[in-house]
């Protein structure tokens, strides 16, 4: 290994192979501070705000390229003139047909996915404390919100494919119910699209994150982060999830309220 | 607020330290006020008229919240200057990406609208 048919210098190899390197060309220094795992995290979801910055954009280009309802809100019709508006259109809560309630499904969800941050965090804190059974619990409460949150999403799809009302009469004379990608009852294609897309690519984001924290779970009892000195790995994926909760506080404004 | 800085790593000796949770709890309320304050807003503010003053107001309290999770919960607050810039620089420009395009869609619609109706 130290002949001189590798490309090292000849002279250094011995002092790479078994020493550490810590010269600050060398690797030994870490960039910002932060360890290799935490930075190629920032990294990516850097690159993730991209994606759905680019979401955001054509959201807001395509609503801005509509027209915009201009009468009272209580005389407010669906069509495909003018661009929905969204507290007449998330106005259901599961188990409670045919009462309008504006926002109160997205209002629980919302403050599900602020839960499960907060439970993240304190797995997070839990870890720098080396507490395995406290970064159990919380990971097992992290899970719980988001698959809660999950669920709720897909009740929350269900009713927007299904619709509910009379419906709406589109332009070929039939009636409309709820939603797919061509047509929908609420208003212009794009909308129904973009929510697919939008809230579809977010979703995926979270179930990806709880997948990963039932690995980080299993990880956690098998011992195999103690054995390792130290629970970084939480914080890893703890970066993620608060990220798919800063993606959602976005959504929340621009699909929801504004 | 670096009082909840993570300790070294590599000095566990057995003994579980007492749980530092005031500042996440703290974080957690701004965030479920800001939320509530939101939902207040959507149902008083309802007047067309004050829509451009309503959906600022959004905004403003959407990049509030998101300061206090990357901050906070996502720890960037305490991590060295160059990294924050190196996060923050970037995503500044697809704030203006978003206030161009958003201009581009209003320009859209109108030149259709001329086109096509009449």
């Amino acid at each position: 290994m130290a002949q001189s048919t590798t490309l090292q210098p000849s002279a250094a190899s011995a002092a790479y192979t078994d020493a550490p390197r810590t010269g600050t060309w060398d690797g030994g220094n870490e960039p910002f501070k932060a360890s290799y795992g935490k930075l190629m995290m920032w990294f990516f979801l850097l690159s993730d705000t991209f994606t759905f910055g680019a979401f955001l954009t054509a959201y807001g280009l395509i609503r801005h390229k509509h027209g915009v309802y201009t009468g009272a809100a209580k005389d407010f019709f669906f069509s495909t003139a003018h661009w929905p508006i969204p507290e007449k259109v998330f106005n259901s809560f599961p188990g409670m047909h045919g009462v309008d309630l504006p926002l109160a499904f997205v209002a629980l969800m919302t403050m599900i996915l602020i839960f499960s941050s907060v439970t993240m965090v304190l797995a997070v804190e839990a870890g720098h404390r080396m507490d395995k059974a406290d970064v159990q619990k919380w990971l097992l409460w992290t899970i719980l919100f988001g698959s809660m949150f999950l669920s709720s999403q897909a009740l929350e799809w269900t009713h927007f494919i299904g619709g509910e009302g009379p419906g709406t009469r589109m332009a070929d004379g039939t009636i409309m119910h709820g939603a797919n990608l061509a047509v929908n009852q609420y208003g212009p294609p794009l909308f129904a699209d973009l929510f697919f897309f939008i809230t579809g690519f977010h979703g995926t984001h979270v179930f990806s994150g709880v997948c990963l924290l039932v690995w980080c779970f299993i990880a956690t009892t098998n011992g195999t982060f103690e054995k390792r000195g130290h629970y970084e790995m939480i914080e890893k994926i703890g970066l993620y999830w608060h990220f798919v909760d800063l993606v959602w506080v976005f959504v929340f404004t621009f699909f929801y309220l504004v | 607020m670096s009082s909840h800085a993570a300790p070294e790593h590599g000095a566990f000796t057995g003994e579980i330290a007492k749980p530092n949770t005031a500042w996440i709890w703290k974080t957690f309320w701004v965030l479920v006020i800001i939320t509530a304050v939101e939902f207040a807003i959507a149902f008083s503010m309802t007047s067309p008229g004050l829509r451009t003053v309503r959906n600022s107001i959004f905004i403003v309290m959407t990049i509030l919240k998101a300061f206090f999770i990357v901050g906070e919960f996502m720890h960037l607050k305490h991590e060295v200057k160059s990294l924050i810039w190196t996060i923050l620089v970037p995503t500044a420009l697809l704030v203006w990406l978003v206030v161009a395009l958003v201009t581009e869609g209003s320009y859209v619609g109108e030149v259709l609208s001329h086109m096509f109706s009449r």
